[in-house]
């Protein structure tokens, strides 16, 4: 017998093990691409299939199961301490990029032009940032902050905003202005995320910037690449979230799905203002 | 317990579970995921195991025997690597979803789905790992720290690794996030923080400490993979780099990893020392604070690994104090255990002989750390034998032994029957000796001066070393009998009552024994 205010617990489910499998296929996969295999990108192309099959899957059963009611206010908790916890590990993801770049520009870099090291190993090496490092022969040209990056700023600003405001107009029962306000977010994170391919190329092909180079090369693209990432993971939820909202999903006091991406949205947003002032402006 | 409303399906969805492979493979029930934590943690003991056999016998005696020394590095590398992702840690988690519902009183886990998915994630891990020493090059050598720059260097399973601690730390996450969440949310009417069973907080802490590193160790290893494969420096002096740097990030997360593999420990320990002392766990709430202390002090210690690796004075000075710190807090709680016992009328089933065991000789482990965080110590004695040994008798003697004594402990909750004590006293008595005879020595190596991780050593070292040996198949062979005494309690025996154990009082033992399917279908009432 179930009590209707019973905590729900769900049936038995493949999903765990399809997306177990996936990773299989992907951590080999992946393994021997860098490798130059030739089995590997088939690998990689067979486990990433199987995880989009697995994540439509799985949240379409989420998803049916919260419109079906059978997510009580304990649930919903249950979400909310979840999503919580797991932006604090994503917290910590970039802490662990943030403290390589610290490191390397306060630390590491300065150490090798004075002292032994710098006597011994690379005497000309004169310490700086933006900088590449002792023993790169080519030079590169850093990237500007005011330019792009300080219009992607601005975007992703915007988006917080207009997510926002989508919000509020759930809460009210206003589904207009909350699909025009998912629309504008996502149109504005697509934009932040062609100026950033954009600001790529940019660097490769101008100002002769990539991974290869030290110090600066290598934090830029860690830092700026893991964040771009999840700018892409934060726009396929909300295209996803607005997929529900508009086949009605949702109601003005039940929505933690929705404000779990937008709180992911947020987070994102905050890393990006630490990103704009650390790496491009400083 | 009535339905309050009628619901469209009325009959209980979770009561229709598959059998056979399917029951596994789809389990979205605790005690089904928590059974197979327990036996990949087996699984993973047993070939980590095999490897540490394979180091102990090329170490028997001097001159190079069995390997050459690139395999004896994987030796080494993997035989860590699978304890400690492998073994220990899934053991844990397989405690914490067996128990953390029980013992609040919860009916299941708070998302069971994602904890399912948690556990399957660690077989893809762990066929990376052990798949790698089979491509060309073999498996890695570097060490289970993978420090830089050998890391940066070696073949294609330095990369399976990789991708294997990714896979694992987003487990260890999601289990996490899992396991906070239902203490937090699922705790029975009454049941207030301060009145949860000790095991239960050892593990939020835990889990925090997880969700806090392990996304640490996630970026160093990403980092590796890019200087490996995408041509960053961060770890190469020659573009501004350091390999220190790898060190830095990686002891971030290691420390308190190391506070990951025995908090839990302690939390069972409290659970078994009460029940057999008849008494309640002396210092509760202290027990609570040292455990939290504990967790906020691993995040300031971890540069104790690297005072040899080069640190300004001050460096070593704040990392030396910091840790000798931690003593404080893990004395409270011997003292707590032993107070505890103090003028209790003690009985020694199986359990307890473990738990009694594990401070004895966890206690002699801590005292090694205690004389390894002296930083003009630890300068003679890093990278040898005596921190071998260290680390040894806190993890083997230490969570190895606490896994065994709660595995003693609950079995007769998880299976219904009583294990025989006879062949747990023998497993108790052969794994100490054993233990003893394989770590205690290592102690002397070290202090004479032999390095870890080398494959030959000077014949000064050979009568230690081949006693280490001896004892090290001693304990291997001993292990062989906890499987015996397992499967047979599996098997039949000794009808269990619901509390077996006249002292226990936590909320699991309410429940007859075996324990019914799904817990608490109505949440109990705590006073």
């Amino acid at each position: 017998m179930q009590q209707a205010n019973a905590y729900f617990i769900p049936t038995p489910s493949m999903w765990p093990a399809v997306g177990a499998m996936a990773l299989l296929f992907l951590g080999f996969g992946a393994a021997l691409t860098m490798n130059s295999i030739g089995a590997g990108p088939w690998l990689l192309l067979v486990g990433f299939g199987i995880l989009v099959y697995m994540l439509f899957g799985w949240f379409g059963v989420v998803a049916r199961e919260s419109e079906g009611g059978k997510y009580n206010m304990q649930v919903d908790i249950s979400f909310r301490w979840s999503m919580s916890w797991f932006i604090f590990s994503e917290v910590m993801f970039f802490a662990a990029f943030f403290g390589a770049l610290f490191y390397m520009r306060v630390l590491s870099v300065p150490d090798l032009s004075h002292g032994a090291t710098g006597e011994y190993l690379w005497p000309e090496f004169k310490a700086g940032w933006p900088i590449s490092g002792p023993h790169i022969e080519e030079s590169f040209t850093p990237m500007g902050a005011w330019g792009l990056p300080a219009i992607n700023t601005l975007i992703l600003l915007t988006s917080g905003a207009t997510v926002t405001w989508a919000h509020w107009a759930l809460k009210v029962g206003n589904r207009f202005q909350l699909n025009v306000g998912l629309a504008a977010t996502i149109a504005l994170g697509l934009l932040f995320l062609s100026l950033q391919a954009y600001e790529y190329y940019h660097a490769f092909h101008e100002l002769n910037l990539n991974l290869a180079m030290g110090a600066y090369g290598a934090t830029f693209f860690m830092l700026t690449g893991f964040h771009g990432f999840h700018v892409t993971i934060g726009t396929i939820m909300l295209i996803v979230i607005l997929g529900r909202c508009l086949a009605g999903h949702f109601k003005p006091e039940h929505h933690f799905g929705f404000e779990a991406v937008s709180w992911y949205w947020h987070f994102v947003d905050v890393v990006w203002l630490l990103l704009f002032v650390l790496v491009y402006w400083l | 317990m009535e339905a309050v409303h009628g619901h469209a399906d009325d009959h209980d969805h979770a009561h229709d579970h598959p059998s056979g492979l399917t029951r596994w493979l789809t389990t979205t029930n605790h005690k089904d995921i928590g059974t197979l934590y327990l036996w990949f943690s087996f699984a993973m003991f047993i070939t980590g195991g095999l490897l540490a056999m394979g180091i102990r016998a090329e170490l028997f005696q001097p001159g190079m025997q069995l390997w050459n020394p690139e395999f004896f590095n994987q030796l080494t590398t993997m035989h860590g690597l699978i304890m400690v992702f492998g073994a220990i840690m899934p053991a844990f988690v397989g405690f914490a979803n067996w128990q953390i519902p029980m013992m609040i009183g919860a009916s299941d886990m708070a998302f069971a789905r994602m904890n399912n998915f948690s556990f399957w994630l660690l077989p893809p891990a762990a066929a990376l790992l052990v798949v790698s020493f089979f491509v060309p090059g073999g498996a890695t050598g570097a060490g289970w720290t993978l420090y830089a720059p050998l890391s940066v260097q070696q073949g294609m399973g330095m990369d399976l690794a990789i991708f294997a601690i990714h896979i694992m730390g987003a487990s260890s996450i999601m289990g996490s996030i899992n396991i906070i969440t239902t203490i937090l949310n699922m705790r029975a009417p009454g049941m207030t923080l301060m009145k949860m069973p000790l095991f239960v907080w050892t593990w939020l802490i835990t889990a925090y400490l997880l969700i806090a590193v392990m996304p640490v160790l996630a970026g160093a290893v990403t980092m590796l993979l890019t200087d490996r494969h995408f041509d960053t420096h961060f770890f190469n002096a020659a573009g501004g780099g350091d390999p220190v740097l790898y060190q830095h990030v990686f002891w971030f997360f290691g420390h308190p990893e190391v506070y990951i593999m025995i908090l839990p420990a302690f939390g069972i320990v409290s659970q078994v020392i009460p029940a057999f002392a008849r008494k309640p766990l002396f210092g509760y709430s202290s027990m609570v604070y040292a455990t939290a202390s504990i967790a906020i002090l691993s995040f300031i210690v971890w540069a104790h690994h690297m005072f040899t690796t080069g640190m300004p004075a001050a460096g070593q000075l704040f990392f030396m104090y910091a840790t000798m710190l931690i003593a404080v807090p893990t004395g409270v709680k011997v003292f707590n255990w032993v107070a505890t016992m103090w003028r209790g009328s003690m009985t020694f089933e199986t359990p307890m002989l473990f738990a009694v065991g594990f401070i004895f000789v966890f206690t002699m482990g801590g005292f090694t750390g205690l004389i390894l965080s002296v930083t003009p110590v630890d300068i003679q004695l890093q990278d040898t034998y005596y921190v071998v040994a260290h680390f040894h008798y806190v993890l083997v003697a230490g969570s190895l032994f606490a896994i065994f004594s709660g595995i003693y402990f609950w079995l007769p909750k998880w299976t219904g029957h009583m294990v025989d004590e006879r062949l747990g006293k023998a497993h108790f008595w052969c794994s100490m000796i054993f233990f003893n005879l394989t770590f205690f020595v290592m102690h002397f190596l070290g202090l004479a001066g032999m390095p870890r991780r080398i494959p030959d050593y000077s014949t000064q070292f050979a009568d230690f070393n081949a006693i280490a040996s001896v004892g090290a198949f001693g304990f291997g062979l001993s292990q062989l009998i906890f499987l015996a005494a397992v499967i047979k309690c599996i098997r039949g025996g000794e009808k269990a009552p619901a509390k077996p154990w006249e002292g226990a009082d936590s909320l699991e033992w309410t429940l007859p024994s075996p324990a019914p399917y799904h817990s608490f279908e109505t949440p109990p009432v705590v006073k």
